[in-house]
């Protein structure tokens, strides 16, 4: 679960990391206030939407000349001016698509002299099994292009569960991040910081991208990017309520009530499928005959028929659908109860486009017999291969 | 011949009591009378357990998993523990020194699974898992959720990220008459405990496996490492026929693919990368999942 900047420097503050203070605000008329209560003489405006790249991107209802989604203000009128013209517009940075984020909510920061501008983040390294500190000198730019060009400028110090960061962990970011004096008395407690609250709550990333070195030598969290285990966080209600609805896609929701995991794509064919990898092989193997996935969706292994059939509403609510294709190889998961989901959801629903169904495993004879009997116009097919080459011409011959 | 359990292995349950727990129990006891030896629960040691498809099948409840191990000597454990206890039930196998660990647990939190890593590490259990279908040596031992109908006994070892694709590689290899000495699923978890190599290691040591079907996934690079290790073994002349797949080809960077493992980050984990050390190790990629049987067939022919 992702969460916005603001929320990410409110939870880093209670474990006491230094970040500026700051306003989050929802409509342009709370802008004055905002920034009332900032001492200035700059401010910064910040988009809060769940995508990186913000200052660089562009707003899609202004002139291309117009400034990106993060601006400096230096007076209280052009706080007010700037959260005018930015609230309820389109941002778009190369990582929220063409079709961009509307901005909903700015954050109206105190400003900040930058020094030097650093990288640090936190991450389990799924090669050790531990938590890990990304560090670079290269701050404030893509770190995936710095990872690119100066490999040697990106350090990895992997952390001790048992131990927690040690002094010697502590020294050697700071020695990759080449601080000294203030501003490495402040990393050294900053590294211990940092683990705590990404190990306490949770998290699966923390980006601070950039760290600042003030020109007073201290050092400060200037952009915080986080994401939480979305497995944990049942033992985190606090987190929870900072989930906002409003960056995420309809279905993705809907999908989530139902324990379904669910991406929305770009395609035409609706899959439905049980387990991870079977869900992604499947929307390769309808890539591979030159066809779309129009979703990956997995409806695991201990899936009820309500589950079922709300996965298959979900599928066909989605207008750009054009033939579904379910794919179930039984193993926990009875073939005939995934059949059983599929009749009940096809008579509920109704079925506007073709639909293949593949069964395989448990219960298969009896699963395959429900589907038979039940006079709906449902495409059988025998094998994965078959199943995919069969929805792939069944929707270029309904275009 | 086959790898890690055979008819010898007992097998206690951590989680027994559970529906899941008790549904796979059955159907393992089912199977060619894999040894399940005992349940555990910290509450209703003493008690006991029976079968809902064989009354005779009755199995004593201990209160920990040290007691079970002195009671019934046994050498694995299965761990059906829902994901908030499920990392402290790996740990007490761990404690009780239970040789062979395997967690079916999907949504441990990875914070726990970190402590569990470090826990193992200095250990001499073996880890499969979570988030696994487990392990099953055909005709012998089934621990874990596989549907035991769709094997047979035969020569092809199968390693797997997945669940799933795990039984499309066994369905396939059965259906062209090869059939298989041991399938293991290794988990769809970004932090687990056994990885491709550890298990690619047994199947070229293992003389019944003639050849192996090897499936991974976008995310991480267990398959980069599992490649390279195999074109160093084939270097010193271990080397089989393997077949295999990455699924993922079609998946958006960013974004989680049902499996908490699998994704494309930071530029990283991409399929194509996997494919391409698959190949140049002198794996044949199938480049369709329902190919698996067939392509392998096909590479046996030379």
């Amino acid at each position: 679960m992702n969460i916005h900047e603001h929320q990410a420097k409110a939870v880093l503050k209670t474990f006491g990391a230094p970040v500026a203070e700051g306003v989050a605000i929802f409509s342009a008329d709370e802008a004055a206030a905002a920034a009332d209560k900032l001492p200035g003489p700059l401010w910064v405006v910040k988009s809060q939407i769940h995508a990186g790249g913000r200052g660089k991107g562009k707003f899609k209802e202004l002139p291309a000349d117009a400034k990106g989604g993060v601006r400096l203000a230096f007076s209280k009128e052009d706080v007010v001016k700037n959260a005018q013209e930015m609230l309820g517009n389109t941002l778009v940075t190369h990582q929220t698509g063409p079709e961009g984020k509307q901005v909903n909510r700015l954050y109206i920061e105190d400003g900040a002299d930058i020094a030097t501008e650093l990288y640090c983040s936190l991450l389990v390294n799924r090669e050790t099994g531990q938590v890990a500190f990304v560090v670079s000198t290269e701050g404030g730019m893509d770190i995936e292009q710095v990872a690119e060009e100066t490999p040697e400028k990106i350090q990895t110090i992997d952390i001790n569960p048992e131990t927690g960061v040690t002094a010697d962990d502590a020294a050697k970011i700071c020695d990759a991040l080449e601080l000294t004096g203030t501003a490495r008395e402040d990393m050294m407690s900053l590294a211990g910081i940092l683990y705590r609250a990404f190990t306490e709550k949770d998290m699966a990333l923390l980006e601070i991208n950039p760290l600042i070195v003030m020109d007073n030598g201290r050092v400060r969290v200037l952009d915080a990017k986080v994401s939480f285990d979305g497995n944990a966080l049942f033992r985190h209600p606090d987190i929870m309520e900072l989930r906002d609805t409003t960056e995420e896609d309809a279905k993705e929701i809907e999908a989530s009530k139902y324990d379904l995991a669910y991406v929305a794509l770009d395609g035409n064919i609706g899959c439905m499928v049980n387990g991870a990898g079977l869900a992604m092989a499947t929307m390769d193997i309808i890539k591979l005959y030159g066809a779309e996935p129009a979703n990956f969706l997995d409806v695991g292994g201990g899936a009820t028929t309500e589950k079922v059939t709300a996965a298959f509403k979900i599928i066909t609510a989605d207008p750009n659908v054009k033939g579904i294709l379910v794919n179930i190889f039984g193993g926990i998961m009875r073939c005939d109860v995934i059949a059983e989901g599929v009749v009940t959801a096809v008579k509920d629903v109704g079925l506007k486009v073709p639909l293949v169904v593949r069964l395989e495993g448990t219960n298969v004879e009896k699963g395959k017999s429900i589907i038979n009997e039940s006079g709906l116009n449902v495409i059988a097919a025998d094998d994965l291969d078959d199943a995919a080459q069969k929805i792939v011409a069944a929707v270029k011959e309904a275009e | 011949m086959s790898i890690i359990v055979d008819k010898n292995t007992k097998v206690i349950v951590q989680g027994l009591t559970g529906k899941t727990g008790t549904f796979h129990t059955e159907q393992a006891l089912q199977y060619y009378g894999t040894q399940m030896v005992a349940g555990v629960h910290p509450k209703k040691g003493g008690e006991s357990w029976t079968s809902g498809l064989d009354s005779s099948a009755e199995l004593p409840i201990y209160a920990s998993v040290a007691e079970a191990k002195d009671r019934t000597g046994a050498d694995a454990s299965v761990i059906y523990v829902p994901p908030a206890g499920a990392g402290a039930a790996i740990i007490e196998a761990i404690d009780a020194e239970i040789p062979f660990i395997v967690c079916i647990t999907e949504g441990i939190p990875v914070m726990d699974m970190v402590k569990v890593k470090a826990k193992l590490e200095k250990s001499n259990s073996m880890l499969l898992g979570p988030n696994c279908p487990g392990i099953l040596t055909p005709e012998e031992c089934k621990i874990g959720i596989m549907p035991g109908s769709i094997f047979k006994k035969g020569s092809v070892g199968v390693v797997s990220r997945s669940g799933t694709l795990t039984y499309e590689a066994v369905f396939q290899t059965s259906q062209v008459g090869l059939g298989q000495t041991t399938a293991v699923g290794i988990g769809g978890d970004p932090v687990k405990g056994t990885e491709f190599i550890d298990v690619l290691e047994k199947f070229l040591a293992d003389d019944a496996t003639e050849s192996i079907i090897m499936i991974g996934e976008i995310g991480g690079s267990a398959e980069e490492d599992a490649a390279q290790f195999l074109a160093d073994e084939a270097k010193k002349g271990r080397k089989k026929p393997t077949v295999g797949f990455i699924a993922g080809r079609t998946a958006p960077p960013g974004r989680t693919m049902g499996h908490a493992g699998a994704i494309v980050s930071g530029g990283k984990g991409g399929a194509e990368d996997k494919i391409a050390a698959m190949e140049a190790a002198g794996i044949r990629v199938s480049p369709s999942p329902a190919r698996l049987g067939t392509t392998l067939e096909d590479l046996l022919k030379g």
